[in-house]
Formats: C-alpha cells, structure tokens, sequence
C-alpha cells in the first residue's frame, strides 16, 4: 500500500477537483513541464509504471493527434504543445486517483457528495438502492440485448437500429416494472 | 392496483418526495439501458475521445420512456457508476479521467439532455413521431451539445468556433439516433402500453 493508496477517497476527489482547475489555468511551457513531473511523481509515489500511466491516457490516444493539428493551426505549435501537454496530464491524473482507489470507496464518497440530491427527494440509502439495483441490472441488459441481437440476426435484420432497439427497451420495462413490483412486495414503499 | 399505488408517485416527481419502488426499479434498469447501449458495435471516430456508439440514443429514450425527472436520474446513476470506475461509458470506457476529459461536457449534457427531453414529450398531448422528434433534437442533441462544446472548448484550449467545426462529424449521426428514437419510442409506447405511464400522472 503507497501513501497515494492509503489516501481517503474523498480527499483524493476533492485534491483532483482543485488540481484539474489549476491545470485548466497553466497557458505556460514551464507550467506544463511541471504539471508533467508532478502526475509522474505521483504515479511513481504510487508505485505505478509507465504501463498504468499509458492505459489512462489510452482513451486519448487518437483524440490528441486531431486536436493538436487543430491548435497548431487556430494557435501556433508552443501553444498546441503546452494545452495538450496539459490535457493528457490532467487525464492522467484523474486515472491516477482510478486507478489508486477501489470502486466501491469512490462510490461511498460520489454518494456523499451527492448529498444536496435530497432536495429532488433522492435521500441517501435509496441513491444506494438504485446504484446497486444499476449494477445489477447490467449484465441483466446486456443478456437481453444478446438475446434481441440473435432474433434480429435470425430474422436478417441486423443492421435496423429500431428492430434491435424496441424489443430491448420492451423487454428492460418489463424486467424494471416486474422488479418495482417486487420491491414493493418486499415493503419498500411502506 | 390500488389507489394508493396509483397516487403515490405523481406527487412524489412533483413536489418533493422520495422515489417510489416502482420508480427505483425503472431508474436502475434504464441506467443499465444506457450502458449497455454504449457497447455493442460502438464505431468511433477520433478514437475514443467522444465516440460515437448508440449510448446517446440511450440517454434520449431515457428522457421520451421515463420522463424528465427519472430519466435524469437514470443518466445521473450511470454517470455515478462511471465516475466510480465501471467501465459503462460508450466504448466500455469509464473511471474519472472521462470526467477531467474533453468528454466531460458532454457526459454532463447527457443528465440535462435527458431532463429536456423527458419535459418535451411530458408537454406533448399526443406521443407522435414528429413530437419525439423535436424533444430528442433540442434535448439529445442540442442541449448536449451546448453543455459539451464549451467544456471541450476550455479543455483543449481550441476556441468555441473551430470546436464546434471539429464536432461536426457527430452530427449526422446524432441526428440519425434523433430519428431512429421517435421511431422507437412510437413503437415502443404502442407495444407496451404502460411504457409511457407518466404522462397520464403527471398531465
């Protein structure tokens, strides 16, 4: 266990909060140098290589060449160089916090810093029903939507969005009203 | 059904008021709609940056099948689940870098979109493709936009106008999903009559 590890899961969100601003603000080489050293410090802090680095900026890794060649032209090459300079540490650092925290402490510290949510009437231990229910309800879908794919496909429809789409979403109401019913069985709403 | 049941839940979308079992289920499930949505044959251009996979015709039928609130809810749970590190986003993709990204915008754009589209079609007297049409446009595509452009705007440091010109390869296919949701939601409100069942309860 790093200390970047060992580090709270809300402290760790509210420190990218802060830091994503401040990179947002860096226009310089010098503070993009910087930015630089600082996430790779804080990966090596955190006893990660350039292999943990490179899998969160991955996503990026065609987005950075279209944009680049956009900035070189909108604004000059020193420019393009700093704000994707800029872009791929900001990237990495919020990787880093992924990467260093388990799921189920960063959704503890989403929950509670959803908290004001309890004004639309979402109060905390139904948020955490909900998300569980969501998980769930994941590999339940993506089942149905195998389903659904291999009946279209059988049928020779397999490029018609809408025959694949309708009896997906059908099938999904159903499931969610059969499991309303069934909480409600369970006295949820009492 | 007894009456209480059938009371319940509009004064709880309302005024303020808990989300009922019904609701709950119905919020989780389609939280999971979008997400699985955003996986099968998601073809992407500019690599994953912002790619294109059906998870934005997820986020319109959220708002026209479950309405303004639930459906903001429904996006806002996978945008949750995402953060915490899931790999639920389009593309299989997911933890906070999505949140600091170019994406980030958009990914926000999606709870708002969801929201306009749900209010749009909850003002329609009668759910028609036209109807749907103009929601899951202004909704899906133009309020997601106009939350998305701008942060990727900051983001990369391009200005507003060439940003907007870069994202142009997305429209057409956005307008396509526009299309192919009124279709759906016509379809699907005709199979499955309860579907819609908010617009009956909250006028």
């Amino acid at each position: 266990m790093s200390p970047v590890h060992r580090l709270g899961a809300g402290t760790k969100l509210a420190a990218l909060c802060v830091c994503s601003l401040a990179l947002l603000a860096v226009r310089s080489p010098v503070g993009a140098g910087a930015a630089v050293v600082g996430v790779l410090g804080l990966y090596a802090l955190a006893r990660l290589g350039p292999r943990a680095v490179w899998s969160q900026v991955r996503p990026l890794r065609w987005f950075v060449p279209c944009v680049v060649a956009v900035q070189w032209a909108t604004l000059g090459p020193l420019a393009a160089c700093v704000l994707t300079t800029r872009l791929v540490a900001l990237v990495a650092l919020a990787g880093l916090v992924t990467a260093t925290t388990p799921t189920s402490l960063l959704l503890a510290a989403l929950e509670r810093a959803l908290g004001p949510l309890r004004r639309v009437g979402l109060d905390a231990e139904r948020a955490a029903l909900v998300l569980a229910l969501a998980v769930r309800s994941v590999p339940v879908l993506t089942a149905l939507a195998g389903t659904v794919r291999d009946a279209q496909r059988a049928r020779g429809r397999e490029h018609d969005v809408r025959a694949f789409a309708v009896p997906l979403v059908v099938g999904a109401l159903r499931q969610a009203d059969a499991l309303g019913e069934a909480l409600r069985a369970r006295g949820l709403d009492d | 059904m007894t009456e209480a049941t059938e009371t319940a839940p509009s004064t709880a979308s309302g005024r303020r008021g808990a989300l009922d079992a019904a609701d709950a289920a119905r919020v989780a499930t389609f939280a999971a709609l979008v997400a699985v949505l955003g996986l099968p044959g998601s073809l992407s251009l500019f690599g994953n940056a912002v790619p294109i996979t059906l998870q934005t015709l997820g986020v319109m039928l959220a708002g026209t099948v479950l309405g303004a609130r639930r459906g903001a809810l429904a996006v806002l749970t996978l945008l949750v689940l995402a953060a915490a590190g899931l790999p639920l986003l389009a593309g299989g993709r997911g933890g906070l870098g999505a949140f600091v990204g170019p994406s980030a915008g958009y990914l926000v754009g999606f709870a708002a979109g969801a929201f306009v589209v749900g209010l749009l079609v909850q003002r329609l007297r009668r759910v028609t493709f036209a109807g749907v049409l103009v929601a899951a446009l202004v909704g899906g595509v133009g309020v997601v936009y106009a939350f998305g452009l701008p942060v990727q705007a900051v983001v990369t440091g391009v200005p507003l106008a060439q940003t907007a010109w870069l994202s142009l390869a997305f429209l057409p296919g956005d307008l396509l999903k526009a299309l192919a949701c009124a279709g759906i939601t016509v379809a699907v409100a005709r199979a499955y009559p309860a579907a819609l069942r908010y617009r009956t309860r909250e006028g």
